[in-house]
C-alpha cells in the first residue's frame, strides 16, 4: 500500500495548487500514516470495530486520488424542503456551493486555505490520512453576538461516479463570544464502496452555543469515519445528536474538551440498524475545570445481523471539582444475531464529583407486549409502539423544535 | 532503630519477619531451577513435563502491559523461585514436629494451627514461603472423603484427580503470569469434595511470604463433585521489606453438576510504606469453571494490601442454569494501586451472574475496576447485573471504571450501573453530631458502603474484614 499512497499523493501534488510549505507538512502526515496504517483491533479504541479488516473485506483496493478539477452538477432534489436554511454542498468530496442567503454577510466570515494546525497529539492515523489528503478546506467564523437566523445544512452527497475511493473532508468552525450556530449534516449517498473520512474542528468561545445534528439515514455501502473535536470556553454549550442508520459502517467519534467553567456538553444518539450494518459511537468528554457538566444518552434498535458499539468515556481532571457527568446506553436486540457492545468508562481524579453511567441491553419487555396486546393491538403494532417510545425519549432531547420535527419525520416516530 | 521498627509495625502489624533457616533454589529462571523444584518435591515425570511445557511457552510470551498501574520492569532472573523452611524439607507428621518458630509466626498472625484452639472448626492449610507447612483437621475431613492437602501431596497421592483437572480452567498457555506460575509453582492447596457431600467446616489457607527476594507462586485447585458444597477462605500477609516482591498465584475452581463453591479472600499483603516504597505485586489469576448444570461459583474478595493488585477472579458459566457471583471491596491508600474486577463469560443457557464491586481510594492511590460481561449467542435467556460504586477521599487519588459489555443474545439481559462520589458532608455531620470523631464517622460510613459485600463473608472473616477496612483508611481523613 505504501507505493500506492505515495503515487496517489504525487498526483495530488501535481494537480492542486498547494504551496511548498503545505506540501512539506502534508508529507509529514503522509509518512505518519504510512507508518501506522489503518487502525486495527489491536488498538484499544478500535477493539470492537477493526476498520483495517472492514476496509479490506468491503472495499479491497482503495484509490486515494480524486480529480477535483471539474465541478459536479447539483441536483436540487436533495435539498430539504419546508425548512429555510443556509447550505454547504459537498459532492464527491468537492465543495460545490456555500450559501448564506438568510444571514447578515458581515457577521459570517469564510476563510479558505487555512494552514494545517498540528493536531497530531491524538495518535489517530485517520487524522493523519485526512491531513495528508484533504484538498482544500474552509474555516467558518461566526462573529461576536451573532446568532444565525436559520440553520446551516451541510449536504454530503456522493453519486454513482464515485467508486472504491477514499475521500477526506475537513471543516473548521469558530464561534466567537455569545454567538450561536445550528448545524445539520445530511448524508445522501448513491455511490458504492468508498471510504469517507470527515473531520470537524469546533472552537467555542465564551457563552457560545453549538448545535450539531448528524443524519446518516439513506442506505448505502460506504464505510465512514467522522471525527468531531470540540473545544469549549466559559459557559459555552454544545449539543450533538447522531442518527446512525444508513451506511454499511460508520464510526462517529467525538472528543470534547470542557476548558471553561460552567461549560456543558450534551451528546444524544440513535442507532437504528438492520442487515449487516456495524456502527459505532465513541465519545470522550474531558472535564478539565470545575463546574462543568456532560450528559450522554445513546439508544440502539438492532435487527438482523447488525451490531452497534458504544464506547463512552468521562474523564475528570483533579481540578475539575463539582463535575456532573452522566452516561446512559440502552439497546434492544430484535434478532438472534444482533449484537450490542458497550464500554462506558469513567476516569476520575477529583473527589467532589457526581459521575454515573448505566448500560442495559436485552429484548423487548414481554410484559409490556402482553399489556398492549390485551388491549387489542396485534403483535406488530405493540412492538412498533414500544420501539417508538424507546426512541422518542432520545428525539425529545433535541432542543431545536424545527430539527426535532424533521428528525421525527425521518425516522417515523410519533408523539 | 528499634523504635523506628516498632513505629513501622504500628501501621502494618504483620510486618515482622521470622528468622528461620531456609533452603532456596539457585537464583534465576531456567530449566535447571524447574527441575530442582520438581526434584525436591519428588514429583512424577508427567508433572515435570507439564512444567517444562509451560516454560517453553513462557519463552515466547510477552509480559502484558495494558494495565493501568505501571511498575518498573521485573528482572525474572534475579528472583528465588523456591524457598522453604529447612525444617520442613520432610513434612512434619504432626504439629509437635513443626518448627516452633513457624508455629510462633502463625500464632502471631492469629492463625489457629493448633487444633486445641478450634476456632469454630476451620481447617487450615498454612503455606510458608513456598511450601505448605501444616494442614489441620485432616481426620475429620478424611472421614467424609474430602481431600484437603497441599498440592504437592495431591500430585503424589491423587495423581488421577490432579491430572484430570489441573490446567483445565487456566491452560498452561494462558498468559504470561499464569504460564510463569505453571512452570515454577511451588505449593498450594488442593481440595476435592466427593459427590453429594457438604463440607462440614470452612477450609482455609493462609499464605505467608517470609524470605526476601522470593516470588511466591502457589497453585490452588478446588474440585466440587456433583451435588457438593465447599466454602474456602484465603488469607495472606508478608513482612515489610523495602523492595517489591512478586506474588503470582493461580487458582482454579471446578464445579460439576449441582455443586457450589464459595471462595473468599482477605488479601492483606504488605502494601509498602507511606511513600510507596516496597510492597507486594499481587498478580494473581483466579478462574472458576461452572462445568456442570446448576452449578454455582461465588467469589468474595476484600483487597486491602499489596502495592499493586492486578487480578480478575472470573467465572466461565458453561453448564446450563449455572450461576456466577462476584463481590469485591478494594481499598487503596497512600501509593497503592489496584486494577481489579471480574469476567463473567456466559456460555450455557439460563446462566446468571451478579457483580457487586465497591472501590475506595484515598491518599495518592489509584483504583480501577475493569470487568467483562460476555453473553455468547448460545447463552439463551441469560442475565447479568453489575453494580460498581467508587468512593473517593481527596483529589490526589483516582477512581476509574472500565466495563466491557458484550451482548450477542437477544433473549438475554445485561444491566450495568456505576457511580462515583465522595462521602457527603451531611452524613459526616450527622455522625459527628452524635459524638463520633471524624475517623469513626468515616469508618462507619465506609462500612455501610461495603455492607453488601461484607455480608457475603463467613462470620469469622467478616469481623476481621470490617476491622481491616477501618485500619486501611487510618490517617486518610483530614
Amino acid at each position: 500500500m505504501e507505493n500506492q499512497l505515495k503515487n496517489d499523493f504525487e498526483k495530488i501534488v501535481k494537480t492542486s495548487g498547494f504551496s511548498k510549505k503545505d506540501i512539506d507538512i502534508k508529507k509529514i502526515y503522509l509518512n505518519q500514516f504510512i507508518k501506522k496504517g489503518f487502525p486495527s483491533k489491536k488498538l484499544e479504541n478500535w477493539k470492537f470495530s477493526d476498520i483495517n479488516q472492514i476496509i479490506k473485506k468491503n472495499i479491497g483496493y482503495l484509490d486515494f486520488y480524486n480529480d477535483y478539477s471539474l465541478p459536479n452538477k447539483i441536483d436540487p432534489s436533495i435539498f430539504i424542503k419546508g425548512l429555510e436554511h443556509n447550505k454547504i454542498v459537498f459532492i464527491n468530496g468537492r465543495i460545490e456551493k456555500i450559501e448564506f442567503n438568510y444571514e447578515d454577510e458581515n457577521k459570517i466570515e469564510i476563510l479558505d486555505e487555512v494552514e494545517i494546525k498540528d493536531k497530531s497529539n491524538f495518535e489517530n492515523s485517520l487524522i493523519d490520512l485526512n491531513n495528508a489528503f484533504t484538498n482544500k478546506y474552509y474555516k467558518i467564523v461566526v462573529k461576536e453576538n451573532y446568532s444565525l437566523k436559520k440553520p446551516l445544512i451541510i449536504y454530503h452527497t456522493t453519486n454513482e461516479n464515485l467508486n472504491l475511493k477514499n475521500i477526506n473532508l475537513r471543516l473548521d468552525f469558530l464561534l466567537k463570544a455569545n454567538s450561536c450556530l445550528k448545524l445539520i449534516d445530511i448524508s445522501n449517498d448513491s455511490s458504492k464502496k468508498n471510504f469517507i473520512n470527515t473531520i470537524y474542528n469546533f472552537e467555542l468561545n465564551q457563552d457560545s452555543i453549538l448545535k450539531n445534528y448528524k443524519i446518516d439515514q439513506k442506505a448505502n455501502t460506504n464505510i465512514k469515519y467522522s471525527f468531531n473535536n470540540i473545544d469549549q470556553d466559559i459557559n459555552s454549550v454544545s449539543e450533538t445528536f447522531i442518527l446512525s442508520s444508513g451506511s454499511n459502517f460508520i464510526k462517529n467519534e467525538i472528543n470534547c474538551n470542557l476548558n471553561g467553567k460552567y461549560s456543558s456538553a450534551f451528546i444524544n444518539g440513535i442507532f437504528s440498524l438492520n442487515e449487516k450494518r456495524h456502527h459505532e459511537i465513541r465519545t470522550s468528554i474531558n472535564h478539565l475545570i470545575d463546574n462543568t457538566k456532560s450528559y450522554q444518552l445513546i439508544k440502539s434498535v438492532l435487527e438482523n445481523d447488525s451490531k452497534s458499539v458504544y464506547q463512552g468515556k468521562i474523564f475528570v481532571n483533579s481540578d475539575a471539582q463539582k463535575t456532573d457527568g452522566y452516561q446512559l446506553s440502552k439497546a434492544i436486540l430484535l434478532s438472534e444475531n444482533a449484537e450490542f457492545n458497550a464500554k462506558p468508562e469513567l476516569e476520575i481524579y477529583a473527589d467532589d464529583v457526581k459521575c454515573s453511567h448505566g448500560s442495559a441491553s436485552g429484548n423487548l419487555n414481554q410484559d409490556s407486549i402482553f399489556y398492549l396486546m390485551s388491549r387489542g393491538l396485534d403483535y406488530k403494532q405493540s412492538k412498533e409502539l414500544l420501539i417508538n417510545g424507546f426512541l422518542l425519549d432520545v428525539v425529545e432531547k433535541i432542543t431545536d423544535s424545527e430539527v426535532r420535527n424533521l428528525i421525527k419525520n425521518l425516522i417515523g416516530v410519533k408523539e | 532503630m528499634r523504635e523506628k521498627e516498632l513505629e513501622k509495625l504500628k501501621d502494618y502489624k504483620y510486618g515482622f519477619s521470622t528468622d528461620i533457616e531456609s533452603i532456596k533454589a539457585p537464583k534465576g529462571l531456567n530449566e535447571k531451577v524447574i527441575k530442582f523444584i520438581s526434584n525436591i518435591k519428588k514429583e512424577p515425570d508427567w508433572m515435570l513435563d507439564w512444567r517444562l511445557k509451560a516454560f517453553n511457552r513462557l519463552k515466547v510470551l510477552k509480559e502484558p502491559n495494558w494495565q493501568k498501574p505501571k511498575y518498573p520492569k521485573i528482572d525474572y532472573q534475579d528472583l528465588y523461585y523456591y524457598s522453604a523452611p529447612k525444617s520442613a524439607s520432610e513434612k512434619p507428621k504432626n504439629l509437635e514436629d513443626l518448627d516452633p518458630k513457624i508455629l510462633e509466626t502463625y500464632n502471631k498472625l492469629g492463625i489457629p494451627l493448633q487444633e486445641q484452639k478450634r476456632l469454630n472448626g476451620i481447617a487450615v492449610d498454612a503455606v510458608f514461603d513456598s511450601v505448605s507447612v501444616a494442614t489441620t483437621f485432616k481426620d475429620k475431613l478424611t472421614e467424609k472423603g474430602i481431600i484437603f492437602c497441599s498440592i504437592s501431596e495431591a500430585i503424589q497421592k491423587h495423581p488421577d484427580l490432579v491430572k484430570k483437572y489441573l490446567g483445565t480452567v487456566i491452560p498452561v498457555t494462558d498468559h504470561f503470569f499464569a504460564t510463569l506460575n505453571s512452570a515454577v509453582f511451588t505449593d498450594g492447596s488442593f481440595v476435592y469434595v466427593p459427590p453429594n457431600t457438604r463440607c462440614p467446616m470452612e477450609l482455609s489457607t493462609y499464605f505467608r511470604i517470609n524470605a526476601s527476594d522470593t516470588g511466591q507462586f502457589e497453585r490452588t485447585l478446588i474440585i466440587a463433585d456433583k451435588g457438593s458444597y465447599v466454602s474456602y477462605l484465603e488469607g495472606c500477609t508478608a513482612p515489610m521489606r523495602d523492595e517489591n516482591q512478586l506474588h503470582a498465584a493461580n487458582v482454579e475452581l471446578v464445579a460439576l453438576d449441582d455443586a457450589e463453591i464459595k471462595y473468599s479472600t482477605v488479601q492483606n499483603w504488605y502494601p509498602g510504606d507511606k511513600d510507596g516504597k516496597g510492597g507486594i505485586y499481587n498478580f494473581v489469576t483466579k478462574r472458576g469453571l461452572c462445568k456442570g448444570n446448576n452449578s454455582k461459583i461465588s467469589w468474595t474478595q476484600v483487597e486491602t494490601g499489596s502495592a499493586i493488585t492486578w487480578k480478575y477472579p472470573s467465572c466461565i458459566l458453561k453448564g446450563d442454569n449455572s450461576i456466577g457471583e462476584f463481590y469485591s471491596i478494594a481499598i487503596t491508600n497512600n501509593h497503592q494501586k489496584a486494577d481489579t474486577g471480574t469476567k463473567m463469560i456466559h456460555l450455557g443457557r439460563n446462566t446468571k451472574s451478579k457483580i457487586i464491586s465497591k472501590g475506595i481510594s484515598a491518599g495518592f492511590s489509584d483504583m480501577t475496576y475493569r470487568g467483562l460481561v460476555d453473553i455468547s449467542s448460545k447463552a439463551h435467556n441469560s442475565s447479568n447485573y453489575t453494580q460498581c460504586d467508587s468512593l473517593l477521599m481527596g483529589n490526589k487519588c483516582g477512581a476509574h471504571t472500565v466495563p466491557y459489555i458484550k451482548n450477542k443474545n437477544s433473549e438475554s439481559n445485561i444491566a450495568h450501573e456505576a457511580t462515583t462520589s465522595k462521602i457527603s458532608e451531611d452524613q459526616l455531620h450527622y455522625c459527628k453530631q452524635r459524638g463520633l470523631n471524624s475517623e469513626e464517622a468515616v469508618g462507619l460510613i465506609v462500612n455501610g458502603f461495603c455492607k453488601e459485600v461484607l455480608q457475603q463473608l463467613p462470620m469469622e472473616f467478616a469481623v476481621e474484614a470490617q476491622k481491616l477496612v477501618g485500619i486501611s483508611l487510618e490517617g486518610s481523613i483530614g
